[in-house]
C-alpha cells in the first residue's frame, strides 16, 4: 500500500504517508548539503502526493517526521481508536497482517505468540460483536511496573515495549498485564523479519510498529484494516489536537478497557 | 578443639545420602537444560499459565526457608534457651531451602543465562528487583547469623544478628507475598492480605520442615527430643496451621463477598476440578486438619506422629500454592465483565495445565540442592543441637 | 606427613609443573619450522564483504564491534534512533556472503567465522535476522 513511493532500503528514503512527513525525514543523513537534498525531496515528494493513499490521510496524520537520528519525544503519544462497529467477525486482516509483518508463527496455539487477537464478546442478553484485542500501551503500564531489569518500558512517545536485550525471560510482566497482551516466546526461532527481532526466552507484544512509525508509516493492522474496505482503527498522535484520532476521541463515545484501572490506555474502543 | 569422630557406618551413609542428593541434582540440571535448549514448549507452561510446577517448588522453598529460621529467632530474639540450642540448624535450612528455591526459580528462566543482566539491571519500582536484594542480603545475614551463633567469641552478638535476621526475613516474606499482591490483572492476586498470608505461611512450613529434618536428624543419632520441647514445638505448629486456615477463609470469604469474584471463587472451591480437590482434600484435610488432629489428640503425642503432621503439613503446602498459583492463572482475565468471551488466545476460558517432566524434575531438583547442603553442612560442621547430646542414648524415650 | 610421604609429593609436583609448562608452551612453540612469521595456528577465513569500505576501518571494528553494536542498541530500542552507520541490520546486509545471503551458516561466514575461531558465543542471532534484507525476503517466498 505504501509502495507508492521509492522502496525502503537500509538508506532509502521513507515511503508512504504525507509528502511533507517524507521531506522531513530524509534530510538528516548528510550533515552538509541539507537544503539542496530536501529541495530536491520536496520536489518529487510533491508529485508523489497525488499518488499518496487516501485512506492513508485520513488515518494518518500529518505530523512532522522525525529524522532517524532524533530520538522519539513526549510531545507525541502514539495511540489508536477502534471502532467495533465496523470490525466483523469474519474478518481477521488485522492478525494476518501482523503476523506478516513481524514474522510470527501462523498457527494459533497455547504456546505460540499473538500479538494482536480478534476477540468474539457475546453479551448475555444481547448480540455478538467482535474487536482485535492487542497491547493497549498503557500509559500507567502495570509490566514496566514489575519487569526486575526494566526492559519492560514505555518509550518517550508512549509505546510500550520490551527490550529483549535486557529480558530476562521471567514472565512477570506476563502476570502483571490486565489484557493478556504479552506473549512468551516457548520455542527457537528463525527466519526473523530483519526490523522485527524476536527469540527464544524473551517476552513480546505488540510494538504498535514501531519499526514502520518510525518511518513514517502505519502499523500494519491499521493498513491491513483499511485495504479490507473496514476501516475499523484510527491510529495518530494524541497528544496532537488537530490530529484525526483527537478529533474523533472529541466527537464519538468510545472507552478504555478496564478503564477502573487507571491505566490510561493509549488505545480506545468505540461502540462497546 | 572438639572432635567428633563418625562410626564408618556412618561415613558410608554419608557418602550415600551425598551421591544420592547430587544425582537428584544433576537430573533437576538436565530437565533445565531441556527446557533451555528446546525452549519452555516442552513445559505444560503456555502464555496463560506462566508459571507452574517449579515456581510451586521454588516458592515453597523460599517462604518455608524465612519460615524455618523463626525457630531461631525464637531463641535469640525471644530468649526462649531451649530453642537457642536450635538455632544453628535453623540457620543452615533456612541457606539451604533458599539455595535451592533460587536454583528453581532461575533455572526456570526464558534466559538464565542472563543472569548478570539480572544482577545490573534494576527497575526499583519492581518487587522482583528489591528481591533479588533481600535474597542476597538473606544470605549474608544469615551466615553472619551463624558465625555469631557457632564462634563462643561472638556468642554475645548473636541476639542483635538473630533481631537482623528475624527483620529481614519479615520484610522477606513480605516481599514475596508482594510479587502477588501487587498485581491488578487477575482474580486470585491484588490482595493486601497477601503478604501477611505467606508470613504465617512461612512459620507454619518452616517450622513443620524444621520439626521433619529434627526428628530425622534425631533418629539417625538415636536421640530422643526432650517432650516438654517436643509438646512446645508441636502446639506452636497447630497455631500456625490454625493461622493460616484462618487468613485463607478470611481471603476466600472476602471474595465471595463481592460479585465480581464469585466466579473465580466457585471455580477454586467448588467446580474448578483439579482446584477443589487439592484445596479442600490436600491443603484443608490433608495439610491442615488431619496434622492438627495428630498435634491436639491425647491419643497421638509421640515424636513419631508429630513428625507425620509435618509431613502433612509440607503435602499441604504443596497443595495450596498448586491452588494459588496455578489455580489463580488458569481462571481467565475478566477484560470484558458481562460478555462471554471467544479467541484464538484462549480468553474467556479456563487454561489447561498439566505438570510435566522437565518441571517436576526442576523442582525436585531444587529440593535435590537443599537436601544436599543441609547433609553436607550437617556433616561439616556441629548443627545437631548440643545440648540434647549430653543425655545418654534411650534416654527420656516415650 | 612422614618424610617418604613429603617426598613424594614434592616429586609430583615437579611432574605436574613440568607438565603445566609443556602444555603452555606449546601454542608459542607451535610456530613452523622456518620460524618467526609463519604459524601452524589456522586463521579464520571470512568472505569478504561487498564493495566498499566499512564504516569504520578493520583494526578498530576487530577491537570495538561490540561496543558499537551494544550502544546502538540502547539508542535505537529505548530512543527510537534509527541511525543506520552503526546499526546491526546495516551490518548483516553489507557482510552478508553474496552467495547465502548470511552472514552465519558455515565457518565462512562473515560473523561467524571470527565467532567461531575465537570461540566467543554469538546471542545476537539468536534474534536478530542473519540474512540481508533481500535474502531474507526471498528465504520467506521459498518457506511458503
Amino acid at each position: 500500500m505504501s509502495a507508492a513511493g521509492p522502496s525502503q532500503g537500509a538508506k532509502g528514503a521513507p515511503s508512504g504517508g504525507s509528502a511533507a512527513a517524507s521531506a522531513a525525514s530524509v534530510g538528516a543523513h548528510r550533515p552538509k548539503g541539507v537544503d539542496h537534498a530536501r529541495r530536491q525531496i520536496l520536489a518529487w515528494g510533491a508529485a508523489m502526493a497525488g499518488v499518496a493513499i487516501a485512506p492513508g490521510i485520513t488515518l494518518f496524520d500529518l505530523a512532522h517526521g522525525r529524522p532517524p537520528s532524533e530520538p522519539a519525544s513526549r510531545t507525541k503519544r502514539w495511540g489508536m481508536l477502534v471502532d467495533i462497529n465496523r470490525c466483523s467477525t469474519d474478518c481477521n486482516a488485522c492478525v494476518v497482517a501482523c503476523d506478516k509483518e513481524n514474522g510470527l508463527p501462523i498457527a494459533k496455539t497455547a504456546t505460540s505468540a499473538q500479538w494482536i487477537r480478534k476477540v468474539e464478546l457475546k453479551d448475555m442478553r444481547g448480540a455478538t460483536k467482535s474487536l482485535p484485542m492487542m497491547c493497549q500501551h498503557c500509559a500507567e503500564p502495570p509490566c514496566v511496573d514489575v519487569c526486575p531489569t526494566g526492559a519492560s518500558f514505555k518509550r518517550a512517545d508512549g509505546i510500550v515495549l520490551v527490550d529483549r536485550h535486557t529480558c530476562i525471560g521471567c514472565r512477570y510482566c506476563m502476570m502483571a498485564c490486565p489484557y493478556k497482551a504479552r506473549s512468551f516466546v516457548h520455542e527457537p526461532v528463525s527466519d526473523q523479519k530483519p526490523d522485527v527481532p524476536r527469540g527464544k526466552g524473551c517476552v513480546e507484544s505488540c510494538t504498535l510498529c514501531v519499526h514502520r512509525i518510525d518511518r513514517d508509516q502505519l502499523p500494519a493492522c491499521v493498513e491491513a484494516c483499511a485495504s479490507s474496505g473496514h476501516h475499523a482503527i484510527l491510529f495518530g498522535d494524541l497528544n496532537d489536537t488537530g490530529s484525526e484520532i483527537s478529533k474523533r476521541i472529541a466527537a464519538v463515545s468510545s472507552r478504555q478497557l478496564r478503564a477502573d484501572l487507571k491505566l490510561d490506555t493509549g488505545v480506545r474502543y468505540a461502540g462497546i | 578443639m572438639n572432635r567428633t569422630t563418625f562410626a564408618r557406618s556412618e561415613s558410608r551413609w554419608f557418602w550415600a545420602l551425598t551421591f544420592l542428593g547430587g544425582a537428584v541434582v544433576l537430573t533437576g540440571l538436565l530437565a533445565a537444560h531441556t527446557m533451555e535448549v528446546h525452549g519452555h514448549v516442552v513445559t505444560g507452561m503456555d502464555n496463560q499459565v506462566v508459571w507452574g510446577m517449579p515456581h510451586v517448588f521454588a516458592i515453597f522453598m523460599i517462604v518455608a526457608a524465612s519460615g524455618v529460621l523463626n525457630v531461631a529467632s525464637i531463641g535469640s530474639v525471644f530468649g526462649q534457651a531451649a530453642y537457642k540450642a536450635r538455632a544453628p540448624l535453623s540457620g543452615l535450612l533456612c541457606l539451604a531451602l533458599l539455595v535451592g528455591g533460587l536454583f528453581v526459580l532461575m533455572l526456570d528462566l526464558g534466559r538464565p543465562e542472563r543472569m548478570v543482566v539480572a544482577a545490573t539491571h534494576y527497575n526499583f519500582k519492581s518487587v522482583f528487583a528489591w528481591n533479588v536484594f533481600l535474597y542476597s542480603g538473606m544470605f549474608a545475614i544469615v551466615g553472619v547469623y551463624l558465625w555469631t551463633l557457632m564462634e563462643p567469641r561472638l556468642g554475645v552478638w548473636s541476639k542483635p544478628a538473630g533481631l537482623a535476621a528475624f527483620a529481614w526475613r519479615i520484610v522477606l516474606t513480605t516481599g514475596t507475598g508482594s510479587i502477588f499482591a501487587f498485581l491488578v490483572a487477575r482474580q486470585a492476586y491484588g490482595s493486601a492480605l497477601l503478604a501477611p498470608l505467606f508470613i504465617v505461611m512461612s512459620f507454619a512450613w518452616g517450622l513443620a520442615v524444621f520439626l521433619v529434618v529434627q526428628s530425622a536428624m534425631y533418629v539417625w543419632n538415636d536421640r530422643v527430643v526432650p517432650p516438654p520441647l517436643a509438646r512446645r514445638m508441636r502446639n506452636l505448629l497447630g497455631l500456625f496451621i490454625v493461622s493460616v486456615l484462618y487468613l485463607t477463609a478470611v481471603y476466600h470469604l472476602t471474595n465471595l463477598y463481592f460479585a465480581k469474584q464469585v466466579a473465580f471463587v466457585r471455580f477454586i472451591l467448588v467446580d474448578g476440578g483439579v482446584y477443589p480437590l487439592l484445596f479442600w482434600g490436600g491443603y484443608v484435610l490433608v495439610g491442615s486438619l488431619l496434622p492438627l488432629v495428630l498435634i491436639y489428640h491425647p491419643r497421638f503425642g509421640s515424636a513419631r506422629s508429630m513428625l507425620a503432621a509435618s509431613l502433612l503439613v509440607v503435602a499441604g503446602a504443596f497443595a495450596l500454592l498448586y491452588v494459588f498459583i496455578i489455580g489463580g492463572q488458569a481462571w481467565p482475565l475478566e477484560i470484558f465483565p458481562g460478555y462471554r468471551v471467544e479467541s484464538t488466545f484462549g480468553d474467556g476460558h479456563v487454561a489447561a495445565y498439566a505438570p510435566s517432566v522437565p518441571e517436576l524434575l526442576l523442582g525436585i531438583g531444587g529440593l535435590g540442592v537443599a537436601f544436599l547442603v543441609t547433609v553436607v553442612g550437617v556433616r561439616v560442621l556441629r548443627f545437631l543441637p548440643q545440648d540434647d547430646l549430653q543425655q545418654p542414648a534411650g534416654a527420656d524415650a516415650r | 606427613m612422614s618424610r617418604e610421604r613429603s617426598m613424594a609429593s614434592s616429586l609430583r609436583r615437579r611432574w605436574a609443573l613440568l607438565l603445566a609448562l609443556v602444555a603452555f608452551a606449546a601454542p608459542v612453540m607451535a610456530d613452523g619450522p622456518a620460524g618467526a612469521g609463519t604459524s601452524r595456528v589456522p586463521k579464520p577465513t571470512v568472505a569478504a564483504a561487498a564493495a566498499g569500505s566499512c564504516v569504520e576501518d578493520t583494526a578498530f571494528m576487530r577491537r570495538n564491534h561490540m561496543r558499537l553494536i551494544r550502544h546502538q542498541r540502547d539508542l535505537t530500542v529505548h530512543e527510537g534512533i534509527r541511525t543506520t552507520q552503526h546499526s546491526l541490520a546495516n551490518c548483516v546486509n553489507c557482510h552478508a556472503d553474496p552467495k547465502t545471503g548470511r552472514v552465519t551458516g558455515s565457518k565462512d561466514a562473515f560473523c561467524e567465522g571470527c565467532h567461531s575461531y575465537a570461540a566467543v558465543k554469538l546471542d545476537c542471532f539468536e534474534c536478530h535476522a542473519d540474512r540481508a534484507k533481500a535474502a531474507s525476503a526471498a528465504s520467506v517466498e521459498k518457506a511458503k
